[in-house]
């Protein structure tokens, strides 16, 4: 039965020189279990894989080791050659005799001593070796992207122009996301929504696209290639198949206190609303907590203004599954609470704004038409101070310690537009730093310094005070001057820190991707696989994986696009054979495994065990093999030694130190 | 120091496939030498390197352990090094606490592109393990005086 | 005592637990022993004195699977360990009904015997409704006094504290007995030399004659089959071929109870050879408290236990502190 063959190769002479190949080959042959052993010159070339073969094929040999360079170098090469000669891959080993050792020790009897050890250790292994086969498993050609902001809109894009199905959530009435709320956009100073709308165009109109707006996701079951997931289809009290965009029920709803969103609480919108002129699906939706009828059963002024008949108050929530084989998240992000920042006067002065808000004071659609004006008397400003880094970069645990990257763009981006628009107004810019790694960044600061005289001032603001006759006195530090500096001001803007959106953990544990103390998704590798989570299927668009611009964004959202067609372009998934398994006998479901686990791989299961004729259903730990990677973390933290990983079990670990220490 | 000459450790090294075995393997590939002693055990991850491996090479002679894992923040996985650096670390402490020479046990983070590291690291371990001499506390807690 | 007793039958008669964990009067008066009462005559056995020291929480794993509620009677410190145990999914909330006991320190025939007092008949003054000051030990040779402090267990004059982390009732008072350092004794080794280490480690563990006793009343350690009874590892133990393994035993014990291990000192108490195992728990908790900051095993029933768990900026294995 166990008949294993050790085929030791000089690799020229890069082993032969410091390695007495004959030596090998004749101590492998004394060791327990082996029944064949050569040597030759090149076992990787046609000739040497060819007596393997035949060594196999002749010897039913039920394992070999292959004495040669690094597995890295020709593991696969090995596998393909036994399974070609009818033997399970995974019943091959390889002892590292050229880097490991010919290479590394230049006396041959030493040299020769180390090789002999390291065969045994293979041998030692291979003997232990299971046959292991890749699974298969199936992949629902449709991806589901959560978030309908530029990154969500891209990647969705991107995706269906691939050919494959792509379903959008968006938590708000529309997509657009964050982006649609800006003005210009730097360096280009382009119009953001006259670049953004075609785009959400473009979405709604793909015939591979289908989007799920004033929507949510409820729960994710299954995994890579086979997601299962409810989305929540929040009651909009319209009738999507009926309206027809008119508006004539948002003009004539009575209703008109609710602050609106979309010009971040600067003006209000009606009870029923969409949140902007452009808005995608252009269909408007009641919100519950405004509309008199809804509340108290009065008014219904909506419902026969509608000449489509589409207004229906007895809308409920309603929960669709569907099918995905791939899951991006592009939940985006808010701008922080400014709470914690009270002596910048935010919550005391209207005249204290964030960037955000100067946004929609800028736009044309905005709550001032555009006119930038001071929101507690109308009266344009004539010094405007901007406050970098509040909440970013900090170390005292107030706000993050990261930088959020995208405010010293664009406070240069207001600096010029309000100075190109208003020569007369002065511009101050307290920074840190003036951070503008990218592309013509660096050149568009500069203009704002040097062409439109903007003032930067090197140094914080400790405080600003709302004086009695309605302006602002900026209590800060020049640094490069060191001096302190009371500046007076009509307005001040916050570059407030941005975070990712807050439903984020709640999605991230859906999906067991995992995020970090900052609430940003891990990627699977900082470096190599940025857009990946370590949960096999699910990628990463836009900022829930960290603070970036637009163009970034975007590159990230075409890039995760990729690593999802790449996914579903394959009919089955093979999964790697190496995974962990569990002892359902020896496992006490205590969930120590499950702990440790990056991938989510492991859940319970109650299961009815048949203990040595004890039958009784236990808690007991079972592995996705889709998920694992088999990494083994699981494997030491187990107690009883009921997970072990194939390929790389305890036992086998085990004969390999022993066969070493012997 | 000549009967320390004569004497050749016995020394386990566990590497994680994805960096240190590839720096082990540049070593080689760079030709940087390192004593003969030294016998690695490929794992996938450091933290697949079980206490148990540890204690059973010590029961069968070993003379020194190391565990050569990724760097922290490199891991394949994302997260093994970091079990196996709180897993080592207290292991560590308490072979040190039962009177085991703490130059027999060792953790090093060895990149795929540090062949240079892996060969000093080796290097600088085994001397100290050579310094010690054979390990004879590990296999014989029992014995009478 | 009668107040806990008259409790217990109360809550039997009205069917809200069907049976009670506690502890039963042994054959020397000082040695009571865990037990299952079915019914409120079997309580006449029931005991609750200064001997009772076995923690009942692991009785409570098979306690899970029987039908209906058990209750099960818990000492401030053996809460932790219930904690634990509900947080490793051994044992079921929902399963047991916790009345919370008080604790006065409990009691070492040990320490007794070791004031060379020999032919011990009975042991009085260990009640817990009395004031716990002074024992009254019967022998053949006539009574002797020894006070109460003297023949507590170790653990108790370092205990953790006298509050119930996990209960559905109280009763009965406790008395605070901690008055010592619990790391002092892993200070003291830390401090030898490795030859002076090696040798204390070496007399103790000669002692083990692995009877498993530690194992089998430790509630961390509740695996279905130890490793060291599968071949999971090849670690099996057949006979005693190698002089290491007992120390391997105790070090991976030690190991896969860190942690979660609550030093209970269960493992100390019943060592029929005295070794006292508990200095390897209390190495690794000291350990993780000054590496990973404090953490108590079973304080609550939901934290990560710190060896699933980590810090990007953890100490490096080998560097002191």
């Amino acid at each position: 039965m166990n008949g294993i063959g050790v085929f030791v190769c000089h690799c020229g002479s890069n082993i032969a020189a410091t390695v007495d190949v004959k030596k090998v080959v004749e101590m492998a042959k004394l060791e327990p279990g082996v029944v064949h052993a050569e040597e030759y010159q090149y076992m990787c070339s046609e000739a040497g894989q060819e007596r393997i073969a035949k060594a196999i094929r002749e010897k039913k040999l039920s394992g070999i080791v292959v004495c040669s360079c690094s597995p890295r170098m020709h593991e696969t090469t090995f596998r393909k050659c036994a399974e070609k000669a009818g033997l399970n891959p995974y019943m091959v080993e390889i002892a590292n005799l050229r880097e490991q050792c010919s290479w590394v020790h230049k006396d041959i009897n030493e040299g020769t001593e180390k090789a002999v050890i390291l065969t045994r250790a293979a041998i030692a292994k291979v003997s232990l070796n299971t046959s292991l086969y890749a699974g298969e498993s199936g992949v629902t050609k449709r991806a589901l992207v959560i978030g309908g902001g530029i990154a969500g809109i891209q990647t969705a894009l991107d995706i269906a122009d691939a050919g494959y199905e792509v379903d959008i959530v968006e938590k708000t009435p529309s997509i657009g996301g964050k982006m649609a709320q800006l003005d210009k956009t730097f360096p280009t100073l382009d119009c953001s929504a006259c670049i953004l709308t075609p785009k959400m165009v473009d979405a709604a109109a793909h015939e591979k696209i289908n989007i799920y707006s004033y929507s949510e996701v409820e729960k994710v079951s299954g995994f890579v290639g086979d997601f299962t997931v409810d989305i929540r289809k929040k009651a909009r009290y319209v009738n999507m198949d009926k309206c027809t965009g008119c508006g004539a029920c948002m003009e004539k709803c009575p209703s008109k206190k609710a602050l609106s969103e979309f010009n971040s609480g600067l003006s209000t919108r009606p009870a029923i609303y969409t949140p902007f002129a452009q808005a995608i699906p252009n269909v408007p939706v009641i919100d519950p907590s405004q509309c008199l009828k809804l509340k108290n059963d009065k008014c219904g002024l909506c419902e026969r203004v509608c000449q489509a008949g589409a207004i229906d108050y007895k809308q409920e929530d309603e929960i669709v599954t569907r099918k995905y084989g791939a899951i991006v998240v592009a939940t985006g992000f808010e701008v922080i609470k400014l709470d914690n920042y009270d002596e910048y006067a935010y919550s005391q002065s209207k005249d204290v704004i964030t960037s955000l808000e100067l946004e929609r004071i800028m736009n044309a659609a905005g709550p001032t038409k555009g006119h930038l004006e001071r929101l507690s008397d109308g009266k344009a400003p004539k010094n405007i101070v901007f406050i970098q880094c509040v909440g970013s970069r900090c170390a005292d645990g107030k706000g993050k310690s990261y930088c959020s990257k995208i405010c010293c763009m664009y406070t240069a981006k207001h600096a010029i537009l309000i100075r190109d628009k208003y020569p007369d107004v002065n511009v101050t810019v307290f920074y840190i730093d003036v951070r503008t790694p990218g592309k013509n960044f660096d050149e568009f600061y500069r203009r704002a310094v040097e062409e439109y005289g903007v003032n930067y001032v090197k140094g914080q603001v400790g405080k600003v005070t709302p004086e009695p006759n309605g302006k602002l006195t900026v209590h800060g530090v020049d640094l490069l001057d060191n001096k302190q500096l009371k500046v007076e001001a009509d307005m001040v803007v916050l570059a407030a820190a941005i975070e990712p959106s807050p439903e984020v953990r709640n999605i991230a544990t859906m999906l067991t991707a995992s995020i970090d103390t900052n609430n940003f998704i891990t990627e699977a590798h900082p470096k190599l696989r940025p857009v990946e989570s370590p949960t096999a299927g699910v990628f990463l668009s836009g900022i829930c994986q960290g603070p970036k611009d637009i163009p970034e964004t975007v590159s990230q959202a075409g890039a995760a696009a990729v690593k999802v067609i790449g996914l579903l372009a394959k009919d089955k998934l093979l999964t790697n054979p190496c995974t962990a398994k569990a002892d359902e006998l020896l496992c006490n479901g205590c969930s120590a495994c499950f702990n440790v686990c990056p991938y989510g791989a492991i859940s319970y299961e109650d299961k009815l065990i048949n203990d040595h004729g004890v039958r009784e259903t236990r808690r007991v730990a079972v592995v996705n093999n889709a998920l694992c990677q088999g990494c083994g973390a699981c494997t030491v933290t187990c107690p009883s030694g009921a997970m072990d990983l194939q390929g790389f079990s305890n036992r086998q670990i085990i004969a390999e130190v022993d066969a070493i220490c012997r | 120091m000549s009967i320390n000459q004569e004497f050749k450790p016995k020394i386990v090294a566990f590497c994680c496939n994805w960096c240190s075995y590839a720096g082990a393997d540049l070593a080689g590939g760079s030709r940087l030498s390192y004593p003969a002693d030294v016998k690695i055990i490929r794992v996938p991850c450091s933290c697949r390197v079980n206490p148990m491996f540890i204690l059973r090479a010590f029961e069968r002679g070993a003379d020194g352990v190391i565990i050569c894992g990724c760097h922290p923040g490199d891991c394949h996985y994302s997260t093994g090094n970091y079990y196996a650096r709180r897993r080592m670390t207290l292991l560590f402490s308490m072979l040190d606490y039962l009177g085991i020479e703490k130059e027999r046990t060792r953790v090093e983070w060895v990149s795929a592109a540090e062949g240079v590291k892996f060969s000093t690291t080796m290097n600088e371990f085994v001397s100290a393990v050579r310094e010690l001499g054979p390990n004879r506390r590990l296999g014989d807690l029992r014995c009478k005086d | 005592m009668q107040r806990l007793i008259d409790r217990m039958k109360e809550l039997l008669a009205d069917g809200t637990v069907q049976r009670v964990l506690g502890w039963k009067q042994g054959d020397l008066g000082y040695n009571p022993e865990p037990h299952y009462f079915n019914s409120a005559e079997e309580l006449d056995e029931f005991i609750y004195d200064g001997f009772c020291g076995a923690n009942l929480s692991k009785y409570m794993i098979k306690g899970s699977e029987l039908e209906g509620k058990t209750l099960v009677l818990l000492k401030p410190c053996d809460t932790y360990s219930f904690n634990q145990l509900i947080k490793e999914h051994r044992v079921d909330r929902e399963k047991a009904y916790i009345i919370g006991v008080g604790c006065k320190g409990k009691l070492d025939i040990e320490k007794i015997k070791a004031q060379g007092i020999k032919g011990i008949t009975a042991v009085k003054g260990a009640e817990i409704s009395g004031d716990c000051d002074e024992l009254t030990v019967e022998t053949v040779y006539g009574e002797k006094k020894v006070a109460y402090k003297d023949a507590m267990l170790e653990r108790c004059h370092v205990c953790k504290g006298k509050e119930h982390k996990i209960y559905d009732e109280l009763l009965l008072d406790s008395v605070d007995t901690c008055d010592g350092d619990r790391f002092e004794c892993v200070d003291e080794l830390d401090s030898l030399t490795p030859e002076e280490k090696f040798n204390f480690f070496r007399k103790e563990l000669s002692k083990c004659i692995r009877c498993n006793a530690c194992r089998n009343v430790c509630p961390a350690c509740s695996c279905r089959k130890c490793v060291f009874d599968s071949n999971k590892f090849d670690s099996a133990q057949k006979a005693n071929v190698d002089p290491f393994e007992e120390s391997m035993f105790h070090i991976i014990r030690a190991f896969h109870v860190a942690g979660r291990c609550t030093d209970c000192g269960e493992c100390s108490r019943v060592c029929p050879q005295g070794i006292p195992l508990h200095l390897f728990n209390r190495k690794f908790i000291k350990d993780i408290n000054e590496f990973y900051g404090e953490f108590i095993a079973g304080e609550d029933a939901e934290t990560k236990g710190p060896l699933t768990d980590f810090t990007l900026d953890d100490i490096e294995p080998g560097e002191r502190r």
